[in-house]
């Protein structure tokens, strides 16, 4: 346990927290409403670990928000925390959708729901983009910046692969991090 | 059946470990095996179940539930989900387990502390990718900087949403914007 004097998330908590959040997320704005319950909120964890999270759950294989959630719950609780993470994060999901399909099949009309919902997704995008100003904010010195920089220019701006990106500049930043703790 | 539930299960297994952040990066590959490979669906009937997986709550990659159950009804959803889901989990797992075991020391802490910008601009850059996916205009734009300063006062996200939904159903009913699909 990396926070002892955090406080202590039971598992009982987790499930509640990840099943909310399953259900309160439209359209890829999940890692700002996890941020916002579990470390603004709750401060279960710290900023540092949950952004290795977010770091590390883009760079392996999977959905984002499903692998951010398993590594929250195992930082937290171990393998349980973990299953009960994901079990709350994709359950009432998974039984919603099915349950949008067959209302679908028998005739209901989709069509309306999905403007709304493209709306709801965007004010959703809005909450990552929200944690990452936060974040932002408080990066201090020039080398954080001209990482998460050319991160945002090479991914979002050139399209470049992530992976390769993330191999060059991954590296490198933790090398930086290193050398500016050494110079502190 | 069970062939049926097994080869759900063997599509979706390596689309899994291909997938890097998420449904969007394999769509292209879902499609054409549920439709030219196996014929489990028309190409209609996947652009019908990528709308409904647009409308529903949770990771877009659930359309691999939906594709599941067209297949093979709940238990091919379950399959597909498996599927989808089990191997990247594992591999997360594994590496969470690891880096759960680094405790408070200080090479995780450098680590942290490099990966931290790192994350910061994958986060823009999430952003960004998601809204032209959406082939978003001026409304998106604005309705995401508008909700972000509502967030960032300090704004409930739910509030934030309830507005959004109704703006939008009021401009739908207007006919200011279409039915999308």
């Amino acid at each position: 346990m990396p926070d002892t004097q955090r406080p202590q998330a039971t598992l009982g908590a987790i499930l509640r927290v990840f099943t909310t959040l399953g259900m309160a997320s439209f359209g890829g704005g999940l890692p700002g409403w996890m941020h916002r319950e579990i470390v603004q909120k709750r401060d279960w964890m710290s900023e540092e670990s949950f952004l290795a999270g977010i770091a590390l759950g883009q760079v392996l294989p999977g959905p984002n928000s499903v692998n951010l959630a398993l590594y929250i719950g195992q930082q937290l609780r171990g393998w349980p925390g973990a299953a009960l993470a994901f079990l709350g994060i994709l359950g009432p999901p998974f039984l919603f959708i099915l349950g949008l399909a067959l209302l679908y099949v028998w005739g209901g009309n989709l069509a309306g729901l999905g403007v709304v919902l493209g709306g709801v997704a965007v004010a959703g995008l809005a909450n990552s983009l929200t944690v990452g100003l936060r974040t932002a904010w408080r990066m201090r010195g020039l080398w954080p910046w001209a990482i998460a920089g050319a991160t945002f220019i090479a991914v979002g701006l050139l399209r470049l692969p992530m992976i390769p990106v993330v191999l060059v500049l991954g590296p490198a930043s933790v090398g930086l991090a290193w050398w500016s703790a050494r110079h502190a | 059946m069970p062939d049926r539930l097994l080869a759900l299960f063997l599509v979706f297994a390596p689309l899994s470990l291909v997938s890097l952040g998420g449904g969007p990066s394999i769509f292209a590959e879902m499609q054409r095996q549920a439709v030219e490979v196996h014929h489990w669906m028309t190409p209609q009937e996947f652009t019908e179940l990528f709308a409904i997986s647009r409308a529903a709550p949770g990771p877009g990659s659930l359309i691999s539930a939906l594709v599941g159950w067209q297949a093979a009804g709940f238990a091919g959803a379950l399959a597909a989900a498996l599927g989808l889901y089990g191997p990247s989990s594992l591999m997360m797992l594994a590496v969470g387990h690891w880096w759960r075991r680094r405790g408070d020391s200080p090479a995780r802490k450098v680590i942290e502390r490099g990966l931290a910008p790192l994350a910061v601009g994958l986060i823009f850059a999430g952003v960004l990718t998601l809204l032209r996916a959406d082939g978003a205009g001026w409304l998106e734009v604005a309705t995401l900087l508008a909700s972000a300063a509502a967030l960032l006062r300090g704004a409930s996200p739910y509030l934030v949403m309830l507005v959004v939904a109704l703006l939008y159903a009021g401009l739908q009913q207007a006919g200011a914007i279409g039915s999308g699909g």
